[in-house]
């Protein structure tokens, strides 16, 4: 870290707290439009409960369509959120101060999103689905089938969703008494309530930390299973050609990562963008993350031209035959190329440049079409892979999405949206505490005539 | 915990804090007796405080037995209550077994590692006893809490370590 901004205490909380204590003019603009988008998707929700699934563009055999590609494609966002956090933490990194905890909340909001987008949608009569999902049915003495991938699957991303709220939960509660102490009556009261009685004691302090690194420690496992799992939704399963991959747990990871730390990057500079706090997410800590994705994204490709070798050296008919459906028959060729272009040949040449790295728009640009790429990537896994005849099926097909799965999938981006702009207004994106404590240890040291910032920990 | 009084003195900076408290043990309050109200966390012995001890360790090893456990009983029960064979492979099928007997055992463990570092920080805390809202932006406060007759003694020794403001609470 180059830049340095020294910042009081009392700075620090004014700054950060800007979100919290005054309204902007667009927040309730920007959030009354999710708020319209979100709606409408759920009114294209209880449309489809009344009318079934035919109203989707789902059929036989492509049976899953854009609501799995959007269930994968969240799922693979709130991947990064907690992974970046969690490996930040446990390596110490300095430059992860500002941006831990916008993470940790995107990834709390796109696992609900996760959950809004497909598996709870997609099965027909989802008031039905806790029957199959949890062992309560003794009427009946039917009890779940725990061999099934659909079962992992809930377990799961119910175990992610649980550990990464307790973990912003957690990491909250200092900043929440910092609110308390700057409020007044009723609201005073209701963040008094939610800090805990936090007075900010050695003993809490050393628990807040250890606590930080130890959950990081326990949720990164977490994490790697969660996206294996879903991976295995499709490997496990014995019908479409393309899916029966044993590279798919670690290649649906890499490329949960790419999209996921993509994602960061693109918040961090909303972030400054919306509330100008350039003062605490510098070029530098774009810089550090653009560097990442150079690495993420790169290892991402090579597990993609890895699962290619393996499809294309088999030289099994099917699977030739669903690789050239991908890329060389429209309108799938086009979303390949548009898809190879925008996940890593265009980002990531782009990335190269210091220039690049360090400017907001560039990020910002970079990032959504990594994630514009990565969202195609998904879709061209699941309809290509099941719109040609299976041994276990009978008929060929085609997809075209409806308007209602359509709305459906702009709800989902929606609730994201509008659950970060809500979140913000009710407590600190930036984490207070971890920005003090970097203050705390930070100085300027003399190299000869140079002065270079510096940060001692212990 | 009614009996008790508690008084606290507000510093600026982290020198005149660890002054203050050498005055405080010498004056006779036992450690235990004191502690260092503050908005930041600071490095381990910044006010020459003993390092603060807890035992937060043994919650996720706990926990992760309970919960893995839990996942043993659910997968073989359920399969047990219901025998579907699927595919031809055995009732109690170990590998998909093993996906929620895993998540049950991180589960486990990070719901007693949340429960344990709400218990350790002795959260939550329903009578703030002496505190100040100036600790959140900045100040160091020493609060001492020991039986009523001593707060006088508390708030000299306070007021004579170079204390900025010294105040009241209770227990």
């Amino acid at each position: 870290m180059q830049e340095h901004h020294h910042r009081t205490d009392k700075q620090i909380n004014t700054d950060l707290l800007s979100s919290i204590f005054s309204t902007p003019k667009w927040w309730p603009i920007a959030t009354l439009a999710c708020l319209i988008v979100y709606l409408t998707g759920m009114t294209a929700f209880a449309y489809m409960l009344n009318k079934g699934v035919g109203v989707t563009g789902l059929n036989r055999p492509v049976f899953w369509g854009f609501y799995m590609v959007n269930f994968v494609f969240w799922i693979g966002i709130s991947h990064a959120g907690i992974m970046i956090s969690a490996i930040l933490r446990l390596t110490q990194a300095e430059w992860r101060r500002p941006i831990t905890r916008a993470a940790e909340v995107l990834t709390v909001f796109s696992l609900i999103a996760a959950l809004q987008a497909a598996p709870l949608v997609h099965v027909g009569r989802p008031w039905r689905a806790d029957l199959w999902v949890f062992p309560y049915d003794f009427s009946r003495g039917i009890w779940i089938n725990v061999k099934s991938p659909f079962i992992w699957d809930p377990s799961a991303v119910m175990t992610y969703l649980t550990a990464s709220s307790l973990f912003v939960f957690v990491c909250l509660i200092p900043d929440l008494a910092i609110i308390r102490d700057r409020t007044k009556g009723i609201v005073s009261k209701i963040y008094g309530f939610l800090a805990l009685g936090w007075r900010g004691t050695p003993v809490q302090w050393k628990l807040q930390i250890v606590a930080g690194i130890l959950l990081s420690a326990l949720v990164l496992p977490v994490f790697v299973s969660v996206h294996s799992i879903v991976s295995w939704d499709f490997a496990a399963q014995i019908g479409p050609e393309a899916w029966h991959s044993t590279i798919f747990a670690p290649y649906f990871i890499i490329g949960a990562i790419h999209s996921g730390v993509s994602a960061v990057a693109t918040v961090m500079v909303v972030m400054v963008w919306l509330f100008k706090w350039d003062k605490y997410i510098t070029p530098d800590h774009l810089d550090a993350i653009g560097r990442l994705l150079i690495i993420v994204a790169t290892a991402w490709f090579f597990f993609f031209f890895l699962e290619w070798v393996y499809a294309l050296y088999t030289l099994e008919g099917p699977e030739l035959a669903m690789r050239e459906l991908q890329v060389f028959k429209m309108p799938w060729s086009a979303m390949f190329i548009i898809f190879v272009i925008t996940a890593y040949l265009f980002p990531v040449p782009m990335w190269l440049f210091k220039k690049v790295r360090r400017n907001f728009l560039w990020m910002f640009i970079t990032t959504i079409s990594v994630n514009i790429g990565m969202w195609l990537e998904r879709f061209l896994i699941i309809v290509p892979g099941l719109m040609r005849k299976q041994p276990l099926m009978f008929n060929w097909g085609s997809y075209t999405p409806s308007i209602v799965e359509i709305l459906m999938v702009a709800m989902t981006f929606a609730w994201v949206l509008m659950g970060m702009l809500l979140f913000a207004r009710v407590f600190p994106l930036i984490p207070l505490f971890d920005i003090k404590e970097g203050m705390v240890g930070r100085d300027e040291i003399k190299i000869g005539r140079a002065k270079v910032p510096a940060s001692i920990r212990e | 915990m009614f009996n008790k009084r508690s008084v606290i003195g507000l510093f600026t900076d982290e020198d005149s804090v660890a002054d203050a408290l050498d005055k405080v043990s010498e004056s006779g309050f036992k450690s235990t007796e004191y502690e260092i109200l503050t908005g930041t966390p600071y490095p381990d012995g910044t006010f020459g405080d003993e390092e603060p001890k807890h035992k937060l360790y043994r919650f996720p090893i706990i926990g992760a037995m309970c919960g893995f456990i839990v996942g043993l009983l659910l997968t073989a029960g359920n399969q047990i209550a219901f025998p579907l064979i699927t595919g031809g492979k055995p009732l109690l099928s170990i590998p998909p077994m093993l996906i929620i007997m895993y998540e049950g055992t991180m589960l486990g463990a990070i719901l007693f590692t949340v429960f344990g570092i709400i218990f350790e920080s002795r959260l939550p805390r329903l009578f703030m006893g002496a505190y100040d809202t100036k600790i959140t932006e900045g100040y160091i406060g020493i609060c001492i809490t020991s039986s009523p007759d001593k707060m006088l003694q508390a708030e000299e020794v306070l007021k004579n370590s170079g204390a900025e403001e010294v105040k009241r609470g209770w227990e």
